[in-house]
């Protein structure tokens, strides 16, 4: 299962390039240009992210956060995910630099390998910014009744943090 | 709505300061949020380079177009109403593939492309069909082959192995995104026969 996990990045980039060598195109000049576009993505998340980063930082320091974990560990316990994850799974779903500010916080203060390091790592990588999808899919093209994808959505994102945490303390711990 | 969080999370974390007599920690923690994003940003900025370039790549060689091919089967599956060679369903795909690949860029575009092709179909109505739905759906989940940002950020914080956390997604994604589209046909069947 590990091998996979460490082969799948080299596979990746090993393929396209050599498939782009078979079809002939210039794969560096095409590299390169894309790469461009990259710095353009990363400069336009430094705002927000300054702005989350802040609000959970001082959220953290003045001490909320261990109010919200004493508060709800019970269910915490109960699904066995540690205290320090639940902010991410709350947040996860409104704002993608939001959860980025978790996660960076929480590989900070605790290590990328530490329980909730892997927990969390798994839970960011599998699950996606819900609401903000939503807002910009059905507001390019104006409707105003969703009916059901809400609900659904929501139903799949608690059930892929559940499994996050659980796929991940099976496989990573 | 982000709006109201960060508002939030300012005031609360200002009161609860004073409760815990915690407000230098705060002071430094507001201004060590700060630093620590721009150094984040820094720190992902090559990695989220080489993924851009390398979807590039994958867009002009066609790479995209065999991505395609292959997730056509399971796309009929999941819109059936949809007829094969429309310009909805081709567009749905590529909107797939970009995300598979990472290519939020693209991903987004062609996702709003989809959604006009779904509304001519829908006939402008105010009303989602019940293929918008499932669309948004699946975008609301992730379906990426590389998770790459938390890999980038898992290295950046010195983990042993930054990318064994690649299967476990895959699996988690996977549950989800079937979660979601099984929710979203029963939510249909449901509606359908109030």
């Amino acid at each position: 299962m590990n091998i996979i996990s460490i082969l799948a990045i080299p596979l990746m980039i090993v393929g396209i390039v050599v498939y782009g060598m078979a079809k002939r195109i210039n794969v560096y000049d095409s590299f390169v240009e894309g790469a461009k576009s990259g710095i353009e993505n990363m400069v336009q998340i430094i705002p927000p992210l300054v702005g989350l980063m802040v609000g959970i930082t001082m959220l953290r320091e003045s001490g909320f956060m261990d109010v919200l974990g004493q508060v709800l560990k019970p269910l915490t316990n109960a699904i066995g995910m540690p205290k320090e994850v639940l902010p991410l799974a709350l947040l996860r779903p409104v704002s993608g630099s939001g959860s980025i500010a978790i996660v960076n916080d929480i590989f900070k203060n605790m290590g990328p390998d530490s329980q909730a390091g892997r927990i969390a790592s798994v839970m960011m990588g599998s699950t996606e910014t819900t609401f903000y999808t939503v807002a910009v899919y059905f507001g390019a093209v104006g409707i105003k009744n969703l009916r059901y994808t809400l609900k659904s959505a929501l139903v799949a994102d608690l059930c892929g943090m559940l499994i996050a945490v659980f796929v991940a303390r099976l496989l990573l711990l | 709505m982000l709006n109201y969080i960060w508002c939030g999370m300012i005031v609360l974390s200002f009161v609860t300061a004073i409760f815990n007599g915690r407000i230098e920690n705060v002071t430094n923690g507001a201004m060590e949020g700060a630093v620590s994003a721009v150094e984040t940003c820094i720190g992902l900025l090559g990695t989220m380079c080489l993924w851009t370039g390398l979807a590039k790549v994958a867009e002009k060689s066609g790479l995209v177009e065999v991505f395609a091919k292959i997730l056509r089967p399971v796309t009929k599956i999941i819109f059936p109403k949809l007829k094969k060679d429309s310009p909805a369903l081709r567009t749905i795909v590529m909107n797939m593939v970009a995300n598979l690949l990472g290519m939020g860029n693209a991903a987004t575009p062609l996702g709003i492309a989809a959604m006009r092709e779904l509304d001519k179909l829908n006939r402008g109505k105010n009303t989602a069909s019940d293929e918008m739905c499932m669309f948004v759906v699946i975008n609301t989940a992730s379906i990426q082959l590389i998770p790459a940002t938390v890999i980038s950020l898992r290295q950046m914080y010195g983990s042993q192995s930054p990318a064994e956390i690649v299967v476990p997604v895959w699996i988690c994604s996977v549950c989800a995104v079937t979660i979601g589209v099984v929710a979203a046909k029963l939510f249909q069947k449901r509606s359908r026969l109030l």
